[in-house]
């Protein structure tokens, strides 16, 4: 006997990830889903996002790691809310893991809330964390055509941010090829080129923020 | 190498459709990836046969359709499938193309054995 299912094999993550975005569309919480492999620059991007933000901005961060606490201590210091994630050997974050880390906040108390991935390009693009936008990271140190080499998260991400341009001239990397690579598998991505040490190019990514929040609310209410 | 988890999830949804059908035991389960899930079938498959080793569900079979990409041309709305990343339209040559399906993780059918008649 054959049964007919039908179902997201991630069903539950699903449920839940609506869940969160039904949260975030009533309290006014814009959430975006940071990813990229180890060492891109997320914690680092961070850093920069959140010593530019003023006080009444109400951001928060949850930041996921296999294990340690560091990159909650580094960002912690800024002043904002920030709680780390230890998924102690898991490679990726889950709607159940977000739902978890958000139980003793307010969520009246975030205007924006940014989640920071486990550094990996494959398993995080499976799991929706009922974030807004996806944002894929990709620095210069690395290859030109990880987008082609990983498509699923750039065919899933609104915004490629390139980091560590300040390295340009010591790297044959090519932003061209890199941004054409990033369009053959996602026309409709953008990209935005940034040095989280220089600080060059943080205003095009605030910039980007801000209109990314600007049409997020007074969207529709999420549906199922 | 998510695909413990997700081959889990899989199981757990088998078991619950055996549940809601008297303990019918679980045949095979068909489940349909895309190359854009983020999901690798032979881990996938790995995975999976580990949970149901030395397990009363050990033999439960998985059968994986992979569906590749398809891509749909702007200006010829052709919907086309492509071995290489770079997809231009195969017909009007338009690079002009948007990803229409490829990411699919989906639990397609469950096959159960027929209850016995009482």
């Amino acid at each position: 006997m054959r049964v007919a299912v039908e179902e997201k094999v991630l069903n539950e993550n699903q449920r839940l990830a609506l869940e969160l975005r039904q949260r975030f569309h009533e309290h006014n919480v814009f959430c975006l889903n940071l990813i990229s492999a180890p060492g891109s620059g997320k914690t680092s991007l961070l850093e920069r996002t959140l010593e530019a933000m003023s006080r009444d901005t109400k951001v928060a961060v949850l930041t996921g790691d296999i294990q340690t606490e560091n990159d909650a201590r580094r960002l912690a210091r800024a002043g904002f809310p920030v709680k780390q994630i230890t998924t102690g050997g898991t490679c990726h974050l889950d709607a159940r893991m977000i739902t978890k880390a958000l139980c003793d906040w307010n969520l009246d108390d975030i205007g924006i809330l940014f989640i920071e991935n486990v550094g990996n390009l494959v398993c995080p693009s499976s799991y929706d964390l009922g974030e807004h936008a996806k944002v894929v990271l990709l620095s210069v140190t690395e290859g030109e055509d990880k987008p082609l080499k990983y498509p699923g998260i750039f065919h899933k991400s609104e915004l490629c941010v390139i980091n560590k341009t300040d390295l340009l001239p010591y790297v044959s990397f090519s932003l061209d090829a890199a941004r054409e690579n990033a369009r053959k598998v996602n026309p409709a991505i953008e990209v935005v080129e940034v040095s989280c040490t220089t600080r060059h190019g943080i205003d095009d990514w605030l910039d980007w923020v801000c209109r990314r929040q600007l049409k997020s609310v007074g969207a529709a209410a999420p549906a199922a | 190498m998510h695909e413990l988890g997700i081959a889990e999830s899989i199981l757990e949804r088998a078991r619950q459709e055996s549940a809601q059908r008297g303990g019918a035991r679980l045949i095979k389960v068909g489940v349909r990836i895309g190359e854009l899930s983020g999901v690798d079938p032979d881990a996938l498959s790995f995975g999976f046969e580990a949970l149901v080793k030395d397990t009363p569900l050990e033999g439960l079979a998985l059968e994986i359709d992979f569906r590749k990409r398809v891509q749909r041309c702007s200006a010829c709305w052709r919907e086309f499938t492509s071995d290489t990343i770079f997809s231009s339209c195969p017909d009007c040559g338009s690079a002009a193309t948007v990803c229409i399906s490829g990411d699919e993780l989906d639990i397609a059918y469950i096959e159960l054995e027929e209850p016995a008649c009482a």
